[in-house]
């Protein structure tokens, strides 16, 4: 199934969540709504979920309009951040529930409720729970059952809220994959929101940025990642040196001293550079743009990162590769490989 | 509490108690004497007040022996306080279990312009003297009051008869249920409920499989409260029942009346089952607290 948002607006008292967003989601697609809190993604998904109404604008499921039908209504799987498992309920009857308040004339048979439940209590691999109640259960574990109790209705559209948001790092790493492998193999439609970038981009096939109430750019994780579209992207997702720079007369300007780098975008006037901190390439003192002292090294991984006191007057972190030997005092020159120039201080 | 005095030996061979060292290291300890002197008075304090009257209550009840009690509970009079009282009991608390219930679901999870009024508005009978409230049905009701010449053409009687009674006594204790239940809902949030609509099901199969299930403790719990001042009330009572004997007499009032015609065994007799009823609550609460303990949600 397809969903399309067109031009939705959703207000909290003065508070202005959502602020005109248009989006359209493949069908069979796996997409992520990333954004800081506060950036609206959550408000979106809930308004597509119809547990929250918009203020104006539309939504279509297969070109369908959604708004005319209520939450009960629209066959959509979410998984709640924090689960929201029936607390007085064991784990199969909270699997079993959407199957036991389906009206009587289409609602299965005890035999084929316990035969469905038990099929996707295998799929999430906790069939040995049944008999638990959530109180029992992992973080980890209640996120499989929530995952489990959404499916049971075999939903049109999934919808995730934060779904790895609560739990410890290292079961996040493992949820991760084993929801794009289920993803895979149930291939429904798919929007789950997630303020952890690293997660966005691991999983979904498009990433759909957000702030304030706006979506900043739609693409694959390496289209946001390499061309991000504006000056928030760059900045939100991977990490950026950012310096102020003056972009007159076909040239850019570091603290009133021209940079020996081409005018990128249509920038014009006070603007920002933006670099990758392993765009930014290390030389000796008397080569490259960009000159200044080593004042701390940090190695751990394949790279060590450094802080260089610019001689125009900001401190930067870049990562340089580990078989350049870097000592506090060195004094280098930088030369950026790849960068974006966007308009704004 | 107990304190118990454990020995053990220190290796320089000294004995000392380890409850003693525990409260060395525990900074929140007090000293030994102040423990004393606060639990003694606390002791002190409910004997004389609680303790000492409630036995006093069963002394003088069966102050003439069993068959003498027995025959005071058996006395038309009393039987009818009995029934009226039950009945008006009845009556108010079902009509404010619904009343509470919807109150509780609509402040707790829907917002609405007003909310805060409501609830101030819930808790008025709390801060109002019961013979105010009883009052107000009187101005209402009565023979001169605002709706008396009404009535009366119509020939219903609601004051000095169960209606008023009932009414009294669900104005008195609308706030139980709906106060027990407010907090322990809005601790609960909405999820459920949101997850409940989204898997399809519909508003009351939300309500009776997901929400009531979660509140059922705290509606018993409030429910036994309820229960508990309804049969106990005596000022809104007292003021528009009228005191006609063996018709518009509740318990409380029949005390009373029976205590001032010097009927001590009689009195008492009809007190010590208002005793009894009070040291049932008090049981049945402990319990029902534990229970809504488990109902509150707990961090991950």
């Amino acid at each position: 199934m397809t969903i399309e948002a067109r031009g939705v607006v959703k207000s909290f008292g003065a508070f202005k969540a959502l602020d005109g967003v248009d989006l359209k989601v493949a069908n069979g697609e796996l997409l992520a709504l990333l954004g800081p809190s506060g950036s609206g993604k959550t408000t979106l998904l809930r308004i597509i979920a119809g547990l929250e109404w918009p203020d104006a604008g539309e939504i279509l499921f297969d070109g369908e309009n959604a708004l005319d039908r209520g939450a009960r209504e629209r066959h959509v799987g979410f998984v709640f951040q924090h689960y929201a498992l029936f607390r007085h309920m064991n784990v199969f009857e909270n699997v079993a529930f959407g199957l036991r308040v389906q009206p009587r004339r289409i609602r299965k048979t005890e035999a084929q409720i316990r035969a469905r439940v038990k099929e996707l209590l295998d799929l999430v691999q906790l069939d040995w729970l049944a008999d638990r109640y959530p109180s029992q259960l992992s973080g980890g574990q209640r996120q499989r059952i929530a995952l489990a109790r959404a499916l049971a209705i075999e939903p049109r559209i999934l919808l995730l809220d934060e779904p790895f948001g609560a739990l410890d790092a290292k079961v996040r790493k493992e949820l991760r994959q084993w929801l794009r492998t289920l993803h895979h193999s149930i291939n429904v439609t798919s929007i789950f929101v997630t303020h952890d970038q690293e997660e966005a981009l691991e999983v979904a096939h498009r990433v759909v940025v957000m702030d304030k109430g706006r979506i900043e750019q739609v693409g694959s994780p390496s289209d946001v990642y390499d061309s991000p579209a504006t000056a928030f992207v760059h900045g939100f997702i991977g990490e950026s040196i950012m310096l102020p720079v003056e972009v007159t007369g076909g040239a850019v300007h570091l603290n009133g001293r021209p940079l020996d780098i081409a005018v990128e975008g249509g920038a014009a006037g006070a603007s920002t550079l933006f670099v990758r901190r392993h765009d930014m390439l290390i030389g000796p003192a008397d080569s490259g743009t960009l000159h200044g002292a080593v004042t701390h090294v940090r190695s751990f991984g394949p790279v060590q990162r450094a802080e260089i006191a610019l001689t125009e007057g900001s401190t930067i972190e870049i990562d340089a590769p580990r078989d350049r030997e870097l000592r506090i005092g060195d004094r280098v020159g930088l030369k950026p490989r790849h960068y974006r120039i966007f308009a704004g201080g | 509490m107990s304190i118990e005095m454990t020995l053990q030996r220190t290796p320089d061979g000294s004995a000392r108690s380890l409850a003693e060292s525990a409260a060395r290291r525990d900074p929140r300890a007090e000293p030994a004497i102040v423990r004393v002197a606060i639990i003694t008075l606390a002791i002190a304090f409910l004997s004389i007040f609680v303790v000492l009257p409630l036995v006093v209550v069963f002394v003088e009840a069966f102050g003439r022996g069993v068959v003498a009690y027995l025959s005071a509970l058996a006395d038309p009079e009393a039987w009818s306080a009995i029934r009226l009282t039950l009945g008006v009991a009845a009556v108010s608390v079902g009509t404010n279990l619904v009343f509470g219930l919807a109150a509780a679901w609509a402040i707790t999870k829907f917002d609405f312009p007003g909310k805060t009024f409501l609830i101030t508005l819930i808790d008025l009978p709390f801060s109002v003297s019961p013979v105010i409230s009883g009052l107000v049905f009187v101005l209402l009701f009565g023979a001169q009051g605002f709706l008396g010449p009404w009535l009366q053409d119509h020939d219903l009687q609601i004051l000095f008869a169960f209606p008023g009674i009932a009414l009294a006594t669900i104005f008195v204790t609308f706030p139980f249920v709906a106060r027990a239940l407010i907090p322990l809902m809005q601790e609960q949030g909405t999820q459920e409920e949101e997850a409940a609509i989204s898997l399809g099901a519909s508003g009351l199969q939300t309500f009776f499989r997901v929400t009531l299930p979660n509140i059922k403790w705290g509606v018993l719990y409030g429910v036994l409260l309820c229960n508990a001042r309804a049969m106990g009330e005596f000022g809104a009572v007292s003021v528009v029942s009228g005191h006609i004997r063996g018709e518009t007499n509740t318990m409380p009032l029949l005390v009373e009346i029976l205590y001032n015609e010097y009927q001590m065994v009689a009195s008492f007799a009809i007190a010590s089952l208002l005793a009894m009823l009070a040291l049932i609550t008090l049981i049945a609460k402990t319990i029902l607290e534990r229970n809504i303990d488990g109902d509150m949600p707990h961090d991950d």
